[in-house]
């Protein structure tokens, strides 16, 4: 009696001890996300130099046997929070946010597999592209970065992008929410005619609109259901709307 | 000819030239087409533009190869042509300046970012290097490094110019006011910060163009002066923020609007002062007559 009592006692204190294990490695997966720690070899930043980083901690917590999606929702999605929310208080600049989004698609890479074979889903799906006419991409890049590391599936169609050619991202992608991106006045106009082929050729697209020139006037009058100032507006327009 | 820093050694303040992007537009550039283009297609609409300011008053215009490096380029299949089309732009400047004024060689971003490994140092450094080198060609002064936010890519720039060409070497970087009220760039660089690499690197002037008007372009200088006292500075102003209202692009500060404010700037610190996005040979004209008179 006394052997089973201590026998249990040790399994539970294993499973608890895995468990912590467990949640120590989500918690610093986010804090890696966060700070934008790709892996082991990576100096930067200064104060997480010599731990593992994104890489590896996926890759153990894979081996631990933690949930794929458990590492995307609770591991990556709130280190990308995070850095989102201080990127809009502009207390950290692009540079930040791209070691971010570099430890995000590192981790990503050991997670794909799992999202290819349906054990893993994604929240939805998010179609980006610069208006055409328009070849400027950071701003674009920087969004499809945020929003694949809160959890949507990407598809970024590049820039100087058409009508036709977001119409057919669309059809090919039911449900999908399209973002479309401009950093001149000069291009932002072709926002109304896209937005409005869209919504013609598929009624119900939902469309969001970013970039310098654009504001919440300008979206209301060209007919597009959201405009926000950073990535991390669009990332709450898709969780409002979608997930 | 003298050299533009023994100008403003001399204690003088310089007027540099206005818009370009928004004049070429005004000439019926479509979005999606190649400005540095016109530099063989349309080059009497070019020599308009830069004549237009130096009959404004500008003591230097700058060329119409802002976006002539073979990155940019390739874009539209002129990566072959860097070396024409920046060596016209700068004759085409000359030609409108005539042997007293300054030509700036405008060299701008690559659009290639450094830290997602776009592009390599080296690549970067050579595309800088030939348009600097086909731009000393054509006749100009110095090359004018512009609207950079990142500052390694800035630098190479700087230095690319400095060991392959005998002209000056001007740098400004674009700066937005953050929440705090501080300027950045969006690569989180400071007016101090870049200041002081920038100066190592090489060059002889530096300051700040595009994204603020006259107001903000103050406090920009002030930053600087608080690290480094006797760099010059030269400001390429907007003339203020653009809105876009039923079909147009309006930018709302006027000549008077900046006229008024260069008194101020000057007593800031800055020796060079211009315009950027939105300023006409108007916004020129004023800031000359208030420079002339002080």
């Amino acid at each position: 009696m006394s052997f089973l009592l201590s026998y249990l006692t040790l399994l539970l204190n294993s499973i608890s001890q895995n468990n912590q294990t467990m949640n120590e490695l989500l918690i610093k997966l986010a804090e890696c996300i966060e700070f934008g720690k790709i892996n082991l070899a990576s100096p930067y930043p200064p104060q997480l130099k010599g731990q593992d980083g994104a890489d590896e901690i996926t890759r153990k917590a894979l081996d631990a046997g933690v949930n794929p999606q458990d590492i995307l929702t609770l591991g990556l999605m709130p280190g990308m929070e995070r850095i989102g929310i201080k990127f809009r208080e502009n207390k950290v600049f692009v540079p930040q946010v791209l070691m971010s989004a570099k430890a995000m698609s590192t981790a990503m890479l050991h997670l794909k597999p799992y999202f290819l074979s349906g054990a893993a889903k994604q929240k939805g799906t998010f179609i980006i592209g610069t208006v055409l006419g328009d070849l400027h991409d950071i701003g674009k890049n920087l969004v499809g970065m945020m929003v694949e590391g809160n959890g949507y599936k990407v598809i970024d169609l590049g820039t100087d992008v058409s009508s036709a050619k977001f119409i057919e991202a669309v059809k090919a992608n039911p449900n999908s929410v399209v973002g479309l991106s401009a950093l001149l006045t000069t291009t932002m106009v072709n926002m109304e005619k896209i937005t409005k082929d869209i919504k013609d050729a598929v009624p119900g697209t939902l469309v969001t609109i970013g970039g310098a020139p654009v504001n919440a006037d300008f979206c209301a009058k060209i007919g597009a259901d959201n405009y926000s100032p950073d990535p991390q507006g669009v990332v709450e327009y898709l969780n409002e709307k979608i997930a | 000819m003298s050299k533009i820093i023994q100008e403003i050694q001399k204690g003088r303040v310089l007027v540099s030239d206005g818009a370009w992007g928004t004049f070429l537009q005004k000439k019926g550039l479509k979005p999606g087409e190649c400005p540095e283009e016109w530099n063989i297609t349309r080059p009497e609409d070019v020599f308009d533009i830069a004549q237009s300011y130096i009959l404004a008053g500008a003591d230097m215009i700058e060329t119409n190869s802002f976006g002539g490096n073979w990155f940019k380029l390739k874009g539209y299949g002129l990566e072959d042509q860097v070396f024409e089309l920046n060596k016209a732009a700068a004759e085409i400047s000359r030609k409108a300046a005539g042997p007293d004024r300054f030509v700036l060689g405008s060299v701008g971003p690559t659009g290639k970012l450094l830290l997602m490994d776009e592009a390599t140092e080296d690549e970067l450094y050579k595309a800088f290097k030939d348009q600097s080198q086909a731009l000393e060609a054509g006749g100009a002064d110095a090359i004018v490094i512009e609207t950079m936010t990142d500052l390694e890519e800035a630098r190479i720039a700087v230095k690319a110019a400095k060991e392959n060409t005998a002209c000056e070497v001007i740098c400004t970087m674009t700066f937005d006011k953050i929440l705090s009220g501080e300027y950045r760039t969006m690569m989180g660089i400071s007016p101090g910060e870049m200041t002081e690499s920038l100066v190592e690197a090489g060059a002889s002037v530096i300051g700040a163009n595009c994204g603020n008007g006259i107001a903000d372009m103050i406090g920009i200088v002030k930053e600087i002066r608080q690290v480094n006292s006797a760099i010059p500075i030269l400001i390429h102003a907007n003339a203020g923020m653009p809105h876009y209202c039923d079909g147009e692009t309006t930018f709302p500060e006027s000549p008077a609007d900046m006229a008024g404010r260069v008194k101020e700037i000057i007593e800031a610190g800055a020796n060079i002062i211009g315009g950027c996005c939105g300023t006409t040979p108007d916004h020129i004209r004023e800031v000359h007559h208030i420079v002339k008179g002080l």
